[in-house]
């Protein structure tokens, strides 16, 4: 789960980690407010989850409170990416000397987590590293022991930081160590970290991902979560436990395991059709929640066929099949179904579907050929 | 011969009152494995599996009465990783953690952990691991496969027992099969089992399911060409699935182009790696 800017910021503060003074605003008059309240030279940012905000036109600077009021109206009623901007981050604007890069995430190499600095952060820090590798410093940091002291003056070596920064430099490291371990992130990253020409550290954007899997732990964080950015159907998904990903294609899928739902897609595209989504029921599905899945990928109207592929082993293919026969009874027309069960219960499974015009599949092969041939109104 | 587990493997269930660890633990049972013992905090000094399986309080106890010398972990994700500390410290040789949902930082403190210890733990977030005619230790249905020669790595559950049943249409038995499991942080990685195999007398043939993500197939391939003499073939799922999505710019300068299925594919078909298009190709590649 990824918090915005302004929440990352947020919770920057409260480490500690030096932020420029900002607030949030959802109309252009606070906007002007805010501006006011910081001298007028501001940046205003608009919070929405996608990359290339600032290509987007939604980072402006302006100059005084008049202007930010007026850049406020247009980023308010824009859209990024398909997705509305509700909110802008108001913020004083700083003079930049330098922009620093530094972040911190699971490394799945060394299965370790990784502390990575850069002397030349901004928006192009990937082609940095792409092209220029020798710029980019990285140390391992021991999960058990934490970040060393010594392993940031190596860091900060490296990238060739001034000896007057260290100590704040230092501070902002060990903060952002402590902000990744405390709210279980996979990601807590500063780019850019600028040096103002007073000779100041700061924060100029902040990026948390948190690990879906702990925030368990965290219900506050939880709580800030914000779907304006995701599909409604994979919204709805998790409601219901099951994985979505809306996809491009137009045959809908429904499989038990990420695995085998992928390779139900591969095996479609191999065939020379194109997945309308993935969907991975998870081990052990219950007829509702099957019902519910089968219900999201008939409310895509781009779907003309649909293929279930399930190995039944926790997974009971007749609780399936009891799933799918919920959803589609009583609609009057609904997309052609290949259907192939194998493993517990597959029988019973197909038996439940045997009054409808479900076509069954004995191999994954051969219910690809048929869903694709369905999709494109071959066979009938 | 096998690799990991075997009809002498005595094993120990984290997590047996649960209704997944008794179910599988039955399963496990019926499959002639040697469950020897349940452990349970809170419930120790009862019994399941109508008398036949003791439930501890602690890995400790359990092993000291029972001599366990394998787990299978399937309690909740928020209890995983302390489940794996107290069998680490109890000085298992082998955890299989089912468990899926594990937090990530966990799972990196558990694996650093383990480093200097004799453990090894396959998982977490894995169907575990099936020997053939011997032993299972996790949930992969027993009837899918045969003993035979083929060894099988996979770092998924479904789409494994896809490629066993396609294995056993093809008449092709199997040595052991070992689910490592989806996570991006786990115990062993295909490079470990790839070693075991290759010293594995009863194992002629390897094959390798891989996923996207991370660069665990192309450390693989890398293996591969330097020290397999048997042959390898593999697939890996995901050829269809739109390029990444990206955990901000520090996963993107750590991981490069590493991580599509293209990527993999080729470093594996560079190794001498026959490479199939879809899972029932793989018998067919074999013949």
């Amino acid at each position: 789960m990824r918090l915005h800017e302004y929440q990352a910021k947020q919770l920057f503060a409260k480490y500690g980690i030096p932020v420029p003074k900002g607030r949030i605003a959802g109309t252009s008059s606070e906007v002007r407010q805010v501006s006011e309240e910081l001298g007028g030279s501001v940046v205003v940012k608009s919070q929405v989850l996608v990359g290339g905000r600032g290509k987007a036109g939604g980072i402006r600077l302006a100059k005084s409170s008049e202007e930010a009021e007026d850049l406020a109206t247009q980023i308010l009623g824009m859209e990024i990416k398909g997705i509305p901007v509700r909110r802008v981050l108001v913020e004083e604007a700083v003079s930049i000397s330098q922009e620093i890069y530094l972040g911190i995430t699971n490394d799945r190499v060394s299965q370790m987590p990784v502390l990575i600095a850069s002397p030349e952060g901004g928006m192009n820090i990937e082609e940095i590293a792409r092209r220029t590798p020798e710029k980019i410093a990285r140390c391992q940091i021991d999960p058990l022991l934490g970040l060393k002291d010594y392993q940031l003056r190596d860091i900060a070596l490296s990238i060739d930081l001034k000896r007057q920064h260290m100590k704040t430099f230092m501070e902002i490291a060990r903060s952002l160590w402590k902000v990744y371990v405390d709210c279980d992130a996979t990601l807590t990253e500063v780019n850019p970290m600028v040096i103002t020409a007073e000779g100041r550290l700061y924060c100029l954007d902040a990026k948390i991902v948190l690990d879906d899997n702990a925030l368990f732990r965290h219900p506050d964080l939880a709580d800030l979560r914000d779907t304006d950015g995701e599909d409604f159907a994979e919204v709805t998904a998790r409601k219901y436990g099951v994985t979505y990903i809306k996809m491009d294609g137009d045959i809908g899928c429904l499989v038990n395991g990420a695995g085998l739902a992928m390779a139900t897609m591969d095996i479609l595209k191999l065939q020379g059709g194109e997945a309308a989504n993935f969907l991975d029921i998870g081990g052990g599905a219950s007829a509702e929640k099957v019902s519910a899945a089968t219900r999201l990928i008939l409310s895509d109207p781009k779907v003309k066929a649909i293929l279930v592929n399930v190995f039944g082993g926790i997974t009971r293919c007749d609780e399936v099949a009891r799933g799918v026969l919920e959803a589609i009874s009583g609609k009057e027309t609904t997309p052609p179904l290949v259907v192939r069960f194998l493993g517990t219960n597959e029988v019973q499974g197909y038996k439940i579907l045997s009054g409808t015009q479900i076509r069954p599949a004995r191999t994954l092969l051969e219910a690809a050929e048929l869903a694709v041939s369905l999709a494109k109104g071959g066979v009938q | 011969m096998s690799i990991l587990i075997n009809k002498q493997t005595r094993v120990l269930v984290q997590g047996i009152t649960g209704n997944e660890g008794l179910f599988h633990a039955q399963q496990m049972m019926n499959y002639n494995t040697q469950v020897v013992a349940g452990v349970t905090p809170g419930k120790g000094g009862e019994w399941v599996m109508d008398g036949k399986v003791p439930i501890f309080e602690s890995v400790r106890t359990a092993i000291e009465a029972t001599g366990a010398n394998a787990t299978a972990i399937f309690v909740p994700a928020k209890y995983a990783a302390d489940a794996m500390f107290e069998a680490v410290d109890a000085d298992l040789p082998l955890i299989v953690c089912i468990t899926e949902g594990v937090p990530i930082q966990d799972m990196m403190q558990v694996r650093q952990y383990i480093q200097k210890t004799r453990t090894r733990i396959i998982g977490p977030n894995c169907p575990g691991i099936l020997t053939p005619g011997e032993a299972k230790l996790g949930i992969i249905p027993g009837g899918i496969t045969f003993p035979g020669n083929v060894g099988v790595i996979s770092r998924s559950g479904t789409l494994t027992y896809e490629v066993l049943d396609a294995l056993k249409k093809a008449g092709k038995g199997v040595s052991t099969c070992v689910g490592i499991g989806g996570d991006p942080i786990k115990g062993t990685n295909f490079v470990d089992l790839l070693e075991m195999f290759e010293a594995d007398a009863k194992t002629d043939e390897i094959v390798m399911i891989g996923e996207i993500g991370g660069n665990d197939e192309e450390v693989a391939a890398d293996y591969i060409a330097r020290y397999m003499t048997k042959p390898v073939f593999a697939y890996v799922a995901g050829i269809s699935a739109p390029s990444g999505k990206r955990m901000g710019h520090a996963g993107a300068i750590i991981e490069g182009d590493v991580g599509t299925a293209a990527s993999k594919n080729s470093a594996l078909e560079m190794a001498g790696v026959k490479v199939a298009r879809h899972p029932e190709e793989i018998p067919e590649l074999m013949q």
